[in-house]
């Protein structure tokens, strides 16, 4: 009756076997590594990519131990440190500002391991050292923005097809146009809802006052912030890539959040400020006609003209500025610093792609010899970085931005351009660093935490059950295999918790033991024969196993569900835990038990204290 | 060995007005502290800044104190935390300054006091986070009892169910009283040990409630008291054999899980200490009082004969 068919015990074996794969790499370690991506989507990650790397070290006569590629790019492996630095230099070098070179650790798992999928456990920022950010989406801001824009396409839509109005303003993100007759108003309103058909239209007021209301609809409003979420993860995604930082997550988290994490950062205020540079760039116009000093000053002292804004420059000087955006950072496609050759002074070269090009080059033919403004708006602060006049129309998509302090300045504000404009401002509004060598620490310790608290428990089994208690120790040890065997290829993050809900695991998984081995007890007691009592306590236990589990799995789910961060990882590896503990307790360990008693005729007793 | 050699039934019913009177008694002094102190949340809960600081040498608290008052910081606590070179600085959520701006400022004048201050580990969060984690903590502590009590009726019946929730609000009550009388840091981590109770205490009661209604079928002419006083008995020794397995592993964790682990884990140990004697002694009284019988509990298929015999009988 205790006898196992010969499918379950290879079914068994195979899993254990599984199991033995998937955790060795765990145990290898890791060595320094160079990563490089490219900075761009344009580029493409291939094997030409992975030549080029190769050449160049060799080259450069710098020797390695392995070149690969994966889906974040080409990773070469170093034998010390000192080569990888040399290595990275080399690599900028030659490749360039298109590609991202990053230092990097890779896992030293030999190539038929890694054939095969099996990696090491992927460390959370607590146990490896880094960055954790989590920012916030003005979407405030954004919607703001875009009642903005759709009054500025407005205005342009009725002038263009003659309508009549006397006004036109944004109260808060509804747009007012103000009409004469009702006549007008209502064709002013079947024209727009033609081309903007995703706002809702009312009219109001009565003898030659109408009103006519355009508000988003709940379905506009998300949308456009939805996009707003997608280009800031995009923009940072792009700034992240000038950090140089291997491997980052830069991911969205509810519907108005960014996560950021930055694996072995070290300088966390650089990092800081290229995140935190939650600017956008826009190009308006400067108010020429207005811009006299008497209405300056008039300005400054608040009556600013309408349809105009006012800011300051970097001398502190007063700017009228026309609340129209001719273009926003998001056409640009790429910036870096110059120098001017007629006087030689710091400039920026910007390249705008093909709309924005269009745009740019109707602005300046109609406005030669008026000044320009460019913006950068910083967390609800604007400066005008600089208003060039404009000498002649510009074509071809190619500026170049003048008023540079300093060669700095100038390569700050490229970095900022090339990275793209944020659709909406954002705020960091969750910042965890854990030190490296805290990392280390953590690790150490919860290993240490686990190791011990097991080494105990397998000594209390076996003095208190003997035979049973040795296979109950084995079993738990397949489930602790099987468990870190399973994190790994699923690759969810282990963090310090998870590392203390291993442990934990652990130790509740013995209760499934216990409760077989009493069981057992009890049927011997009751003077039942050992194969039966082996069998009666398996199959008795084996129900309140799977009603305490499910209990303990519906508290485990719950934290998952609404946890965030450390907590979600020690969800995971809870649930991960009750699960093997369930294949371990009730077949390995009766598996064990079966070879060991099963298959001999006659029993006398049965080793179990 | 074997510890366990009970030969007759304890009478553990029959001290049920004792037993839940004792529990009663801590449960009041629990809720008591929790709203006389309340809760000591951390920066996780009520946002702010903590700061890890590692110094070469021992820490100079005092003049760690003076550089964050030159700083103009106000409300700093400047505290040693582990040993004599490490320091955890705490600050309040500032409105005048962001958060990244905060921890920069900070770390530059420490920096700028000792070069030789490293800055272990930075947790900034702000206000709003705060506040959202609050409801999710809350909300999954509900979830959590509803999962529960739903499965619990579903497998057991519902005087079961009510019973075993009790049972296990009165273990996270009095986890949280502890916090609150020792006003030690309730954090995230700690949330999650709760929860983590939550689900191993209800095991305990699973495993009492499963014998229980095993022994209904078994034991036909015992009353509902003898039956659960032998099903508490027989599971005595897989009680408390478990609990020692279980909390010698947090034990573990307790002394060389760090600091880090050191909440998580008192808040684990305090759980399983309670949940030895809730299980068993705040949970089946409650289901006899609620009335569980054999009827109830044993389903439709083997209740109708016996309905039909009481009908058939007079």
């Amino acid at each position: 009756m205790n006898r196992y068919p010969l499918w379950k015990f290879v079914l068994i074996g195979t899993v254990i076997v599984i199991g033995l794969l998937y955790t060795i790499p765990n145990f290898f370690g890791e060595s320094p590594a160079v990563q490089i991506s490219p900075a761009k989507t344009s580029l493409k990650l291939d094997e030409g990519l992975l030549r080029k790397v190769e050449d160049t070290l060799k080259l450069a006569d710098i020797p390695f131990d392995g070149v690969f590629m994966d889906a974040s790019g080409v990773k070469v492996r170093f034998a010390n440190t000192d080569t990888q630095l040399l290595a990275k230099d080399k690599l900028v070098a030659n490749l360039g500002k298109d590609y991202t070179v990053a230092l990097n650790l890779v896992p030293q798992t030999p190539n038929w391991l890694q054939s095969i999928g099996a990696k090491p456990m992927y460390l959370g920022l607590d146990l490896r050292g880094g960055v954790h950010f989590l920012l916030q989406v003005d979407m405030k801001a954004a919607l703001d923005k875009a009642a903005e824009s759709t009054m500025g396409d407005f205005r342009m839509a009725l002038r263009k097809e003659k309508v009549n109005y006397f006004g036109i303003e944004r109260q808060g993100q509804v747009v007012v146009v103000k009409f004469e007759s009702e006549a007008e108003a209502t064709k002013a309103r079947n024209l727009l809802a033609k081309d903007y058909s995703d706002l809702t239209y009312k009219i109001t007021g009565s003898d030659k006052d109408f009103n006519l209301t355009a508000s988003m609809s709940v379905m506009a409003q998300k949308r456009i912030q939805e996009f707003a979420l997608k280009q800031n993860l995009q923009t940072l995604h792009n700034r992240i890539n000038e950090l140089g930082v291997a491997e980052p997550i830069v991911q969205q988290q509810g519907m108005d959040r960014i996560v950021v994490q930055l694996p072995g950062v070290q300088d966390t205020a650089k990092a800081k400020e290229i995140l935190g540079r939650t600017a956008t760039l826009e190009i308006r116009m400067v108010d020429e006609e207005k811009s006299d000093m008497a209405t300056l000053q008039k300005a400054q002292s608040g009556q600013v003209p309408f349809g105009d804004e006012m800011f300051t420059d970097r001398e502190g000087r007063p700017v009228l500025v026309k609340k129209n955006v001719v273009l926003t950072g998001d056409r640009i496609t790429d910036a870096g610093p110059g120098v001017n050759g007629q006087n030689g002074a710091s400039v920026v070269n910007v390249t705008l792609d093909g709309r924005g090009a269009g745009i740019f080059k109707n602005v300046t033919r109609e406005n030669v010899g008026k000044r320009m403004a460019i913006l950068l708006i910083e967390k609800g602060s604007t400066e005008v970085i600089t208003a060039p006049v404009i000498n002649e129309e510009i074509g071809g998509g190619r500026v170049q931005i003048s008023g540079m302090a300093n060669a700095q300045e100038a390569t700050d504000i490229s970095l900022l351009l090339r990275a793209g404009a944020l659709a909406a401002p954002m705020e960091i509004i969750e910042e965890r660093t854990v030190g490296p060598s805290m990392g280390e620490e953590n690790i150490k310790r919860g290993v240490h935490s686990t190791l011990w608290g097991f080494a105990a428990i397998a000594v209390m089994m076996i003095v208190y059950y003997m035979v049973f208690g040795g296979v109950s120790v084995m079993a738990l040890g397949v489930n602790l295999l099987l468990l870190v065997a399973i994190l790994s290829m699923l690759q969810a993050t282990l963090t310090l918790p998870g590392l203390a809900a291993i442990a934990l695991a652990l130790g509740m998984a013995i209760d499934a033991n216990v409760l077989i081995n009493e069981r057992i007890r009890e049927e011997l007691r009751n003077g039942n024969t050992p194969q039966a009592s082996i069998h009666a306590g398996y199959d008795r236990a084996f129900d309140t196993i799977l009603d305490s589990n499910v209990t303990t799995l519906i508290a485990g789910l719950a934290l998952f569900m609404f946890g965030t961060g450390p907590i979600k990882g020690f969800a995971v590896v809870h649930v991960l835990g009750i699960m093997t503990s369930m294949f371990s307790a009730v077949l390995v360990s009766r598996a064990l038990v079966n070879l060991l008693y099963g298959y001999r005729r006659k029993i006398e007793h049965l080793r179990i204290g | 060995m074997e510890l366990f050699r009970i030969k007759k039934d304890i009478p553990f019913m029959s001290y049920g007005r004792l037993t839940t009177s004792i529990s009663l008694i801590t449960f009041v002094l629990a809720i008591f502290f929790l709203f006389h102190r309340g809760l000591n949340y951390g920066v996780d809960f009520t946002g702010g800044t903590v700061m890890e600081v590692h110094y070469p040498a021992a820490a100079n608290i005092e003049q760690i104190r003076q550089v964050m008052d030159a700083v103009g910081l106000k409300d700093v606590t400047v505290q040693n935390f582990g040993s004599s070179q490490d320091v955890l600085i705490r600050l309040p959520v500032k409105k005048e300054l962001s958060i990244a701006q905060l921890s920069e400022k900070i770390s530059t004048a420490l920096k700028g006091a000792d070069a030789g201050a490293e800055i272990r580990r930075v947790e900034s969060v702000g206000s709003q986070v705060g506040e959202e984690l609050y409801e999710n903590g809350a909300l999954a502590l509900l979830l959590v009892c509803a999962g529960i009590m739903g499965y619990l009726a579903l497998r057991f019946e519902w005087r079961f169910a009510v019973a075993a929730i009790i049972a296990n609000m009165h273990d996270v009550i009095i986890i949280l009283g502890f916090f609150a009388f020792f006003q030690w840091e309730f954090n995230l981590t700690v949330l999650a040990a709760i929860l983590a109770v939550l689900g191993y205490s209800v095991n305990e009661s699973v495993v009492v409630f499963d014998r229980v209604r095993e022994n209904f079928k078994k034991m036909r002419k015992a009353s509902a008291v003898q039956v659960i006083d032998n099903a508490i008995t027989r599971t005595m020794s897989r009680t408390i054999i478990t609990h020692i397995m279980t909390q010698t592993m947090v034990c573990s964790m307790l002394f060389f899980g760090g600091e880090t682990l050191h909440n998580f884990s008192l808040a684990l140990t305090i759980g399983i200490l309670f949940g030895i004697y809730s299980s068993v002694l705040v949970a089946c009284p409650i289901a006899m009082w609620l009335g569980v019988n054999r009827a109830n509990l044993i389903g439709d298929s083997e209740k109708k004969p016996k309905e039909d015999e009481a009908a058939l009988a007079p």
